[in-house]
């Protein structure tokens, strides 16, 4: 690279994604245009729309923007055979920071629509059979009760097949299969209601249960929406570990020839060329060059690394400038990613045995109530011997007891609880995760990037006038992080300009600014051998060959880390770090923010060992992190969150994703989770109560279907009015938010 | 009695039309952004369909 370097402007901002990434986090929707969505956190108003879809659509190439208010996530339509527009710069300017986000799966959800519209259909079906019942109920002739009957009737058959077909499916298929769920006797429940509500309307009886059944199918398809709401969609981490990697890479053969060809068919042995700006694409040794290496992915540290001749490099690390010769160690499926797809698969694979609340409470319910409506069958036979009277008790245990109130319960609060974080810029994947941090005991944080900013920041420096401002002119022409942060100095003089600029790989950067020869890198270099002070997180700059400043770095916690870290400690949770960065770097943070336990050097797998050995001791951990170097750990923990700028990957292994890049949002999010499980202790326990009540009832035959209809109602009101005791916001952990987000897409 | 038979097919009739608004709306992607709908009412810009309906047209 020599004076051609692309301007200074061209290197994107520091922490916004590179324009490779955005073209992977994009989808096609036309054959010339691209879409990509954006999360925009600190959107909360009309005026932010305009502002934000102003700034995107004055940008080149794109063709239109739309912003989301309610999940604050703006979409973007661009010309593909462009260049990638500068979203991120844009949005900055506007004063919106943005962050990339990943499409995870189609918008569409087609489960969802069908349970909306099973709703819809129950619910107007429910209203106009209510209208109709009311009349009954208040004293209808014997012609009106019967005409009132059939319509009833016309109505609820078509209404249950369309919209019972969700439960009849769920217990055809468990019952398939030997078992039971609670779809069981939900299903037995509408099915013999309807069945004996017909008989009885064709024989003009005074009693028919239409309401009853409709309104309970409705009731419950509220609950079995709002449950859906909260389940995790596929998880996609591992696609997108994949789709990090080249598929294919430059191979040099003996004679000299480069073929391009796909990793699979690549043997050890074999050259592969890597240029500047390319991801490793195989574990290797390096042959030829040498280059600075951004290693995150592998380490976790922000810090370039230097690859020369003769050192191992890991696939996934990304070469920042010069062009390596490498000879391939290790086959595809033996790299280091490889290994890393394996193990998050294996972490995955061991979370998927949570069973959620709801889903044991069916468990122990179905067989209950089965149990009960038989006995009430057989015993009043017994007693009676009238087959009509028995069928008509247990089908009203069986609609009185009816798990609307148990249905609506769990997934109600979790809803509330997820709005409720979002408003505090914590989006939430499902409702499990919810129930798995109240159970939080163990907070494990990474350190680069979760508790640390993850960028290099000037933390210190000698130079002076015109030497800073030759530095800082230098430093303009280099996308080394080091650089950057001296390029990005606050009230720095006028730049200059440099010319003949050069960038030695893994030493720095030389240039003439007005004549004069400055070289900017590592001390030992900069200063032309001579021994330098500091360890590694030092930049000397060199005038003629003489010493004209250093420039210290650091990688500061993030503003509220110490807070957030007291707060954490004074609900007594134990609190510790893993890191892939060095001892001397661990320390320093984990003395800054107050935490005594940490491992420094891990790699990967090391981190996964750690959370298993914690879950061993019966411990629930909570994972924080956001590299892919993380990954694996943030599967394998009991539940995991990350920050909103954390690698793809990182967020989709994740349970929770906080946006606004405050760790402030632990404590928020443990507090609320509590708070939530609370709620659906309380509410499992209101649902009891009523059983407890209610089925006494049932089982002396003694429920009207205008009981049935009052109970059933009730219950269920109960249940989400006690969800909806959630308070608004996190106590001390306010943040000035200007409008609260629906709850319609809080889980992202 | 009478007057039934013309209030009740009346009644459901506007019953089943609410409906199928609900479903067309649905469809439409209208309940995808209820926040920025309530907002966007006092902008002035001059095309404000949802993105999926500019394709459409």
């Amino acid at each position: 690279m020599t004076g051609c370097c692309p301007p200074a402007d061209a290197a994107p901002p520091a922490g916004a994604p590179g324009d490779e990434e955005v073209r992977l986090a994009s989808h096609a929707i036309s054959p010339t245009l691209l879409q990509t969505h954006l999360s925009v956190p600190s959107a909360h108003c009309g005026a932010c729309i305009a502002a934000i879809e102003k700034a995107l659509l004055a940008l080149p190439g794109v063709s239109a923007a739309r912003l989301n208010l309610s999940t604050r996530r703006v979409a973007v339509q661009w010309r593909r055979d462009g260049p990638v527009p500068p979203f991120f710069k844009a949005l900055r300017d506007a004063g919106y920071e943005a962050t990339l986000f990943s499409f995870q799966e189609k918008e569409e959800d087609p489960e969802f629509t069908r349970l909306l519209r099973a709703t819809a259909v129950a619910g107007f079906a429910a209203m106009n059979i209510m209208l109709l019942s009311v009349s009954v109920w208040s004293g209808a002739d014997a012609g009106t009760r019967h005409a009132f009957h059939m319509i009833s009737a016309l109505l609820a058959l078509p209404a249950i097949g369309y919209s019972g077909r969700i439960f009849f499916r769920s217990a055809w298929s468990a019952l398939r299969r030997g078992r039971t769920n609670m779809d069981v006797p939900i299903s037995i429940g509408i099915l013999a209601t309807l069945g004996l509500s017909l008989h009885d309307t064709l024989r003009n009886e005074p009693h028919a249960y239409f309401d009853a059944v409709v309104s309970l199918t409705f009731f419950l398809l509220i609950g079995r929406t709002l449950d859906h709401m909260m389940r995790r969609r596929a998880r996609t981490a591992i696609v997108g570990l994949a789709r990090i990697m080249p598929r294919g890479a430059t191979v040099l053969s003996p004679s000299g020839e480069r073929s391009y060809r796909e990793l699979r068919d690549i043997a050890p042995g074999e050259t592969v060329i890597v240029a500047a700006g390319e991801r490793i694409p195989l574990d290797g040794i390096v042959q030829e060059g040498t280059a600075e290496l951004d290693a995150a992915i592998v380490t976790g540290e922000a810090e370039p690394v230097a690859a020369r001749p003769g050192e191992a490099v890991s696939a996934g690390m990304l070469n920042l400038s010069g062009a390596l010769t490498i000879r391939v160690t290790h086959k595809a499926e033996d790299s280091f990613l490889a290994e890393m797809v394996r193990m998050m698969e294996a972490a995955e694979g061991s979370r998927s045995r949570y069973r959620r609340i709801a889903d044991r409470a069916a468990g122990l319910y179905a067989p209950v109530i089965h149990t009960l409506a038989f006995a009430a069958f057989a015993s009043w036979m017994a007693a009676t011997g009238d087959w009509h009277r028995s069928l008509t008790v247990a089908v009203s245990v069986l609609i009185i007891t009816c798990p609307c109130a148990l249905g609506l319960a769990v997934p109600m609060v979790q809803v509330v609880a997820a709005r409720r974080l979002f408003e505090q810029g914590i989006a939430l994947k499902e409702g499990s995760a919810l129930e798995r941090l109240a159970q939080v005991d163990t907070v494990v944080f990474d350190k680069t990037g979760t508790l640390t900013r993850g960028e290099l920041r000037l933390a210190g420096h000698t130079a002076t006038g015109r030497d800073l401002a030759a530095a800082v002119a230098l430093a303009a022409r280099s996308h080394h992080p080091a650089a950057r942060a001296i390029a990005s100095l606050k009230g720095a003089p006028q730049p200059l300009a440099a010319r003949n600029v050069v960038e030695h790989a893994g030493l720095g950067i030389e240039g003439e600014v007005y004549g004069i020869r400055y070289r900017l890198g590592r001390p030992s270099w900069a200063l032309g051998g001579g021994s330098a002070p500091g360890g590694k997180t030092m930049s000397a700059l060199s005038r003629q060959g003489a010493p004209a400043g250093m420039f210290a770095f650091a990688d500061a916690p993030r503003a509220d880390a110490k807070a957030a870290v007291d707060h954490l400690r004074s609900r007594n949770v134990s609190m510790e770090i893993l890191s892939g960065d060095g001892e001397q770097a661990v320390t320093a943070v984990a003395q800054q923010v107050g935490i005594t336990d940490f491992t420094s050097a891990l790699l990967p797998a090391d981190k996964v060992r750690r959370l298993e050995e914690l879950r061993r001791l019966g411990r629930k951990a909570l994972m924080v992190g956001d590299g892919l170097n993380d990954a694996p750990a943030l599967a394998a923990a009991h539940v995991s969150m990350a920050p909103g700028t954390a690698a793809e990957v990182g967020r989709n292994a994740a349970d929770l994703v906080f946006l606004n890049g405050a760790l402030g949002a632990v404590p928020k999010a443990l507090g609320i989770a509590h708070r939530a499980a609370r709620l659906i202790r309380q509410n499992l326990g209101l649902a009891i109560v009523y059983n407890v009540l209610v089925v006494p009832l049932a089982l002396a035959g003694q429920v009207t279907p205008l009981l049935a209809a009052v109970a059933m109602s009730l219950s269920s009101i109960l249940v989400v009015a006690n969800a909806l005791r959630m308070p608004a916001d996190g106590a001390d952990w306010r943040t000035p938010s200007g409008s609260t987000p629906k709850l319609a897409e809080a889980m992202s | 009695m009478s007057y039934l038979v013309w209030l009740i097919p009346i009644a459901l009739l506007m019953g089943i039309t609410a409906l199928l608004a609900f479903l067309w709306s649905l469809r439409r992607g209208q309940y995808e952004d209820l926040d920025g709908a309530a907002e966007r009412i006092l902008l002035d810009a001059e095309d404000d369909r949802p993105l999926r309906e500019r394709h459409e047209g």
